[in-house]
């Protein structure tokens, strides 16, 4: 009989609902059906009955075609690549668990990598905007509860994150605000018309890659002072308003995404965005968070800060002393001057997302490839090798937009023989051990792990 | 080597838990446990002529979760802080280090047990963000760690104090304590945090909480009373209304008086009823920074006569740190004090916590005189045994200072020089009692502020804090002649910050100051059997319908977070 799970956390995107009902086959192999996701939500979990998913790794031939080969000897490969490697970059981590980034974690330290993840070509600027300005934000909860302004700024949710304005942001009918929508005022600022926008009560429709200036208007407003009558192409009038509107909030809460970190200004806009939210909690109580974009791409600045004390592009080739400078430690800037000599995608696919010069450097030197499909990341490696998907065959803690945690669980067996991230990246780290012939070091939550490691009598 | 044999032989003892003051003895160990014998085959530890002590327990240490994380991200320029590079430990089979103020998880492992330390309580967990308090704690090595859930501004305990309904409280912190695999009771800011939420503070007992009409005072009150229904191993444990603000030391003795008349239950050991943390910041004088001066005085005459309080400093040291607490309110205050930048973490339904970094500068009086405040609590104590040393790490001070702290405590002459050394000494000295205390605390003493009592205060005194047969293997060895104590104190603190020795649950994880094994970490939470109370069950499954955006099903801690579980069971009859 097939079987219904609830409380399931999709893994798209950074809206992480946990809400998720599916209906699996009795036998825990198929999805049938799947319930209160969005379209991109179900999708994914459906995928992962495509009969076609690989289930071994396959490694590059000398005339081009890829074969398949046992697990074995990938994590073996893998093992001497990184070793061997003087700096490999490891890249990705936008679409795994928590203990996947964790367990990669050794093999970095191990082999002197650049650890890097999405929000490298993401929320980036962000990072460096909090760097120099701190962060005043919330749990999303606080969101649907108290905010009755809500402020999207260079981001559109209806498409990016389908359920975040039903679950958090401007229809949910929260503990203080009651009547939902009624209840919110919702401000959009973006260039375009989107979906967003269309929905929004005030569209101020900026001149593109004017968000500093605008940033800056609403600063100076918000200080008393007077503007010149149009700023970014929107008129004084329309700015004082919208002002107005913020600091009568009784809860105001602005989102902001793509639209402020990629466009002119890039971290600046941050800057200003988190300096006006400062400046509004001199009035009222108001909240800033960054639209982050996978279900778990917070998980990885989260579990690095722990672990090395810097969210991204940390640089751990020194063996000494984890080190941060974005610039030179940023993926693409390392693979834009060549100097990395091994490149591992893990949970992302940088062959789609990366600028063609930087694949162009990073298939100079040995590709590897760790992603549950075919990707095109996949397609142009040396080496694939499949693992579950986190979030539908393998379990295990995601960090929602908001650094919340939640305990995603399988709802599938999971192909048989296919490890999670974490149980590779531990069995690679292991070969690497016994190949340097040196001691593994597991924390005592590895003491009982779940699979047989390898015994080499030489470390034994 | 945890199930091996061991005998730590010829040191000098210091025990409080035995009365044992500098005696010359053997302590046995076997099977990770004190033992009265073992047989001739055990390893010996030579220990001649140095100090052996229980492993230190620390009661209030802000060590792992989301605030914590937070101050590490949002810090990089911590990490030029660190110090030494520890390039040979990186290279043999160690994780790498970083971070001064916020320490990574391994650091803060390491760098505890360098110290001698073995149990650490992590100060304030927002329950939703327990998961993550406990990944954290699983990647720190060696040192045994628990949790203390915060509680004092959550909307559930809130409403159920407003109507009076001391067993509905008691019963939802049960539930509580069990999803996020907690310790025990912790309050910030009663109230005061939660109006946080609309941008406002109770900065009074009797201030009221916007829409929920209830005062601090009420809150702490029906805690009190709840945690005592529960018979908890740990009192509840508070940070007071007004933290860090002139004349706040008489809001501070008003709240303690109100545990007067409460009585201990519990079937732990534990003797009070409230325990009142990093207290320096609540034992302020004056009306202003201007005329700021040292309440410590006042303070601990109060707390001297009511047995029924334990309390911890919370020490300045007088370095560049990173200020993080659940009191979302005073953080706000701090950023606009210090215009640093500021992190905030409103959690939805249950608290709000901030993050400013802070640079205790001696060349600002106030800053001198918070160093001195903390020094003073310490040295008007009467019973050591109810004063523990902490530094509210990272609040005043990150804890790899405790051995500084030591030594100030220790040598009067140690803290003549720091006193020399300010800027405004004399408005420093005009404003404090430090330089008219002539109290040095001795070996025993210190014993007690950093073992004996805050093991018992957190009701794990069978476990912690001693060296009795029959309590876990943590043992301290240290360079230091009881018989001949140094004359420079300089070496006190040397000794107290690498440990000659550090043995943890009958492993040595510390020789000569340097971290040589990784230990068998355990997370100690306590699990309360009472049946099942049906109302509280139904707002809890209602408020997560309607109001959390987690599922229910999702938020308690799964057992694989916490893989060493040492748990304490507390029964409750209805």
């Amino acid at each position: 009989m097939p079987k219904l799970i609830t409380g399931v956390g999709c893994p798209y995107c950074g809206s992480s609902c946990d809400d998720i009902e599916v209906i699996v086959s009795d036998d825990e192999t198929k999805i049938l059906e799947v319930h209160n996701a969005c379209i991109i939500g179900s999708n994914l979990f459906l995928h992962a009955n495509d009969p076609t998913r690989p289930k071994l790794p396959r490694m590059r031939q000398p005339d081009g075609s890829m074969k398949e080969i046992p697990y074995d000897e990938a994590i073996d490969w893998m093992a001497k690549t990184m070793l061997a490697a003087k700096k490999p970059l490891i890249y990705g981590f936008g679409s795994t668990n928590c203990e996947g980034m964790s367990a990669v974690a050794r093999i970095s330290e191990k082999s002197g990598a650049v650890l890097d993840n999405c929000a490298t070509i993401c929320h980036s600027p962000s990072f460096l905007a909090i760097f120099d300005n701190g962060y005043p934000s919330c749990t999303l909860g606080k969101a649907k509860n108290r905010a009755d302004v809500v402020v999207f700024w260079g981001c559109n949710p209806m498409h990016a994150h389908p359920r975040h304005t039903s679950r958090y942001s401007i229809f949910p009918r929260g503990y203080f605000t009651q009547k939902g929508q009624m209840q919110r005022t919702a401000l959009c600022v973006d260039p375009r018309e989107t979906d967003t926008a269309k929905l929004a009560d005030n569209h101020l429709m900026l001149d593109q890659g004017h968000d500093y200036e605008l940033f800056d208007a609403f600063r100076t407003v918000l200080r008393g002072y007077d503007i010149p009558e149009v700023v970014a192409g929107i008129p004084r009038e329309k700015i004082r308003e919208s002002v107005e509107i913020m600091k009568k909030a009784q809860f105001c809460m602005i989102f902001f995404g793509m639209g402020c970190t990629h466009t002119d200004g890039r971290n600046h806009n941050i800057d200003h965005a988190i300096s006006l939210t400062r400046d509004l909690n001199n009035h009222t109580k108001c909240s800033i968070m960054a639209m982050r974009g996978h279900y778990n791409i917070a998980g990885p600045g989260q579990v690095w800060s722990w672990q090395f004390g810097f969210p991204y592009c940390i640089d751990l080739s020194k063996g000494t002393h984890a080190h941060m400078n974005p610039g030179e430690t940023i993926s693409i800037d390392l693979a834009m001057r060549d100097e990395v000599d091994c490149f591992v995608n893990v949970g992302t696919d940088a062959g789609a997302h990366f600028p063609i010069q930087v694949v162009q450097h990073l298939k100079k030197h040995p590709f590897i490839t760790i992603d549950p499909n075919f990707c095109m990341a996949s397609e142009i490696a040396d080496l694939h090798i499949p693992v579950r998907i986190a979030g539908v065959d393998e379990p295990g803690v995601v960090y929602r937009m908001d650094n919340v945690p939640i305990q995603f669980k399988a709802v599938l067996k999971g192909l048989p023989g296919v490890p999670s991230d974490e149980e590779l990246f531990d069995r690679v780290y292991e070969r690497m051990c016994e190949l340097s012939n040196c001691q593994p070091i597991w924390p005592a939550a590895k003491e009982h792990r779940r699979y047989p490691h390898n015994t080499n009598p030489a470390v034994s | 080597m945890a199930n091996g044999e061991l005998i730590v032989k010829g040191g000098f003892i210091i025990d409080p838990t035995r009365k044992i003051d500098g005696d010359v003895g053997d302590v046995a160990i076997k099977d990770g446990k004190i033992v009265e014998k073992v047989s001739s085959s055990a390893k010996v530890i030579d220990t001649k002529g140095r100090v052996v002590m229980a492993g230190g327990v620390d009661v209030h240490a802000h060590v792992a979760g989301p605030k914590v994380n937070v101050g590490r991200l949002m810090r990089p320029e911590d990490k030029l802080l660190s110090g030494v590079s520890r390039s040979a430990m990186a290279k043999n089979g160690y994780r790498m280090e970083a971070g001064f103020s916020i320490p990574s998880t391994f650091k803060t492992g390491y760098d505890y047990a360098r110290m001698g330390y073995g149990f650490v309580m992590e100060a304030a967990m927002p329950p939703i963000h327990s998961p993550h308090v406990h990944e954290e704690i699983h990647d720190t090595p060696i040192i045994d760690e628990a949790a203390l859930p915060v509680l004092g501004n959550n909307w559930f305990v809130m409403e159920y104090l407003k109507a009076g309904e001391v067993e509905n409280t008691a019963a939802y912190i049960a539930w509580l304590l069990r999803a996020t695999k907690g310790y025990g009771v912790k309050v910030v800011n009663p109230g005061g945090t939660a109006a946080w939420g609309w941008g406002l503070n109770c900065l009074n007992l009797d201030d009221v909480v916007p829409y929920f009409e209830i005062t601090p005072r009420e809150i702490i009150t029906g805690l009190l009373k709840a945690n005592e229904y529960l018979g908890l191993p740990h009192s509840m444990h508070v940070h007071q209304n007004d933290l860090d603000n002139p004349s706040n030391y008489t809001g501070t003795i008003e709240s303690l008086k109100i545990a007067e008349g409460v009585k201990p239950k519990n079937k732990f050991g534990r003797e009070q009823v409230l325990h009142s943390t990093h207290l320096q910041f609540h034992s302020y004088k004056g009306e202003n920074w201007g005329n700021f001066e040292s309440g410590a005085k006042e303070v601990m005459d109060y707390v001297n006569k009511n047995t029924a309080i334990t309390i911890d400093t919370g020490n300045v040291t007088l370095d560049e740190t990173t200020t993080m607490t659940a009191d979302g309110p005073f953080e706000h205050h701090l950023h606009g004090l210090n215009h640093l930048k500021w992190a905030n973490v409103d959690v939805e339904m249950e608290i709000a916590a901030g993050v400013v970094p802070y640079v205790y500068d001696p060349n600002i009086r106030v800053c001198d005189i918070q160093w001195a405040i903390g020094l003073e609590l310490a040295l008007f104590a009467k019973d050591m045994d109810r004063t523990f040393l902490t530094t509210d790490h990272p609040n005043a001070g990150p804890f790899t200072r405790y051995p500084r702290i030591i030594k100030w405590l220790m040598s009067k002459k140690a803290r003549e020089a720091v006193l020399d050394s300010f800027k405004h000494k004399d408005k420093v000295i005009a404003a404090t009692h430090l330089h008219s205390l002539e109290r040095e605390l001795t070996l025993f003493e210190i014993a007690q502020m950093t073992r004996s009592g805050p093991a018992k205060c957190l009701g794990l005194s069978r476990t912690y804090g001693g060296l009795a047969p029959g309590m876990i293997a943590d043992v301290g060895i240290f360079d230091l002649n009881y018989a001949s104590m140094p004359s420079d104190a300089e070496k006190i603190e040397s000794a107290f910050q690498r440990a000659a020795c550090f043995i943890k649950s009958g492993e040595i994880v510390v020789k000569d100051g340097e971290v040589v094994g990784h230990g068998h970490k355990q997370t100690v939470w306590v699990n309360v059997n009472m049946p099942e109370n049906p109302q509280v069950m139904r707002n809890i499954t209602q408020s997560f319908t309607k109001n959390y955006t987690v599922q229910l099903q999702n938020y308690a801690v799964k057992d694989y977070l916490a893989p060493h579980p040492f748990v304490i069971n507390v029964d409750v009859e209805a």
